[in-house]
């Protein structure tokens, strides 16, 4: 217990004096999970509406295995990431093994399944209800998976905030593909396991706290920023 | 363009579903201006009938021409739907996604959804959204944002389902306005009345076939099918 608020005294003092290392390393790991987020949303947001509206063969094996990738084991992705990335691997020349690169690209592995999965939940659903009107209305494939990312694009900032949420607090892959390095890629997650091991438990602690509340700001600023928003764009 | 896409001839058309035919076969030549009503008990297969003439139900014998061809029908029609689709977003929205998607800038399918708003009676209600209107409101948006793209041809079915006697009049002084400026109607309903007022030409179901069909005022005159007959006095036909 005593632990406990400890770490919550110490967090506070770190937040307040705006301790430049907690500073550097809260906002490296928003710009990784945040740059992750990003293209995995551009990968997972089209690919579930396509998944949506179209009908082909293996449909229903890609949404199964999709559902299946979403429990991917972070370490393994890392550890794969690692192969691929390191000297000798296919991506080796590439050289980005052990930078914040390689973080974000393990990072969007593990979120894709999720947020397209989730996505493709809701877009189904929607789908249902708007096929009729739209096959009458004869919109071409492009047309059908705009309108519905759009009119489904409240359900899909919650697909969103999941993979922001299971990226931020991420710790198996980035730690393998980052390397943990002080003023690189040291991260609030990986700073807190090296703390841990290192038995310093109070500041282990702080970082969780702070990377709790930085994980409820961002949820907090997104639905903000959601509901300023208006009008349609067909 | 606007008559081009008829007559429409129609030889044995036929949908099923699971193996059972649902409508047809279906022979049916529709030509001159005017609204085409469909009747039939629940069930006789007048919402199937629509769907195969537009082409979203899957026609699995004979064919369905259109003077114009099938694609270019197909973009000169519109559909009202039994359950009326809303997308969710406001009405505004609605009613400008046809125009939308063919390109037509914002300000200028904004103007139009204006008027045609004030024509079914949703002006105060743009703003709001779709999906919050009552059944009645629904049903004369579906009408509404049917109307936007100027089809040559719209189906409706059941278009007063849930109106009320007024809804109704103003829907139908809609189709009697736009029918005069030649865009044509196919119409399912069992509203006896609404048949009487706007049909030049009516299409009596039965069971999946086409019972019987003529002129409007022949068959309000006197069918010549007991069944049509016994269905246009309000009794049950089966
Ligand atoms: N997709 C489908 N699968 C199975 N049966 C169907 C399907 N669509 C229609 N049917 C059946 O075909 C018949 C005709 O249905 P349809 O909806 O065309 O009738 P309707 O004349 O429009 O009836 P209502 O007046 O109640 O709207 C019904 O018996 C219905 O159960
Ligand atoms: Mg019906």
């Amino acid at each position: 217990m005593v632990d406990l608020w400890q770490g919550l005294s110490q967090a506070f003092w770190l937040v307040i004096t705006a301790d430049e290392t907690l500073v550097e390393i809260a906002l490296r790991s928003l710009r990784i999970t945040l740059s992750a987020l990003v293209l995995a949303c551009l990968i997972a947001l089209p690919l579930a509406a396509f998944l949506a509206v179209r009908r082909f063969r293996y449909r229903r094996f890609v949404i199964a295995v999709l559902n299946a990738l979403m429990g991917l084991p972070p370490v393994v992705v890392g550890l794969v990431v690692y192969i691929l990335l390191s000297r000798s691997g296919p991506l080796g020349a590439l050289g980005l093994l052990f930078t914040p690169t390689a973080m974000i690209i393990a990072q969007m592995i593990i979120i894709v399944p999720l947020i397209a999965s989730i996505a493709h939940q809701s877009l189904r659903d929607l789908w249902h209800d708007y096929h009729d009107l739209l096959i009458s209305m004869n919109v071409t494939q492009t047309q059908k998976m705009m309108t519905l990312l759009w009119d489904a694009r409240r359900a899909l900032l919650t697909a969103a905030l999941a993979g922001f949420g299971r990226g931020i607090g991420e710790v198996g892959a980035i730690m393998i593909v980052g390397g943990n390095i002080d003023n690189v890629t040291r991260v609030l997650t990986t700073a807190i396991a090296l703390e841990t091991g290192k038995g310093q438990f109070s500041l282990a602690l702080a970082l969780g706290f702070v990377l709790i509340a930085l994980a409820l700001a961002v949820n907090l600023a997104i639905h903000g920023l959601s509901r300023t928003e208006r009008e349609g764009r067909w | 363009m606007v008559s081009a896409v008829f007559p429409l001839k129609v030889s044995g058309a036929l949908t099923r579903h699971k193996g059972k035919v649902l409508v047809g076969p279906v022979d049916l030549e529709l030509d001159g201006a005017g609204t085409c009503v469909v009747l039939g008990p629940n069930g006789s297969g007048k919402t199937t009938l629509l769907r195969m003439l537009h082409g979203i139900a899957r026609l699995h014998g004979g064919t369905i021409n259109w003077a114009c061809g099938t694609e270019a029908a197909r973009n000169a029609q519109a559909f009202v739907f039994q359950q009326p689709v809303m997308l969710r977003r406001s009405v505004l929205d609605n009613l400008i996604y046809p125009l939308r998607l063919r390109g037509v800038p914002r300000h200028e399918a904004r103007q139009k959804a204006g008027e045609w708003a004030a024509r079914a009676g949703l002006t105060g209600m743009l703003e709001r959204e779709a999906t919050v209107l009552s059944g009645g409101e629904r049903q004369k948006l579906a009408l509404a944002r049917a109307l936007m793209g100027d089809p040559a041809l719209v189906f409706l079915d059941e278009p007063s389902a849930s109106l009320d006697g007024r809804a109704t009049r103003e829907i139908e002084e809609i189709l009697t306005t736009s029918s005069a400026a030649g865009t044509r109607f196919i119409l399912a309903t069992h509203d006896m009345g609404q048949a009487r007022r706007l049909a030049s030409r009516v299409i009596f179901l039965l069971a999946g076939k086409v019972h019987e069909s003529g002129p409007a005022e022949a068959f309000f005159a006197g069918p010549i099918t007991p069944e049509a007959r016994a269905f246009l006095k309000g009794d049950i036909v089966e």
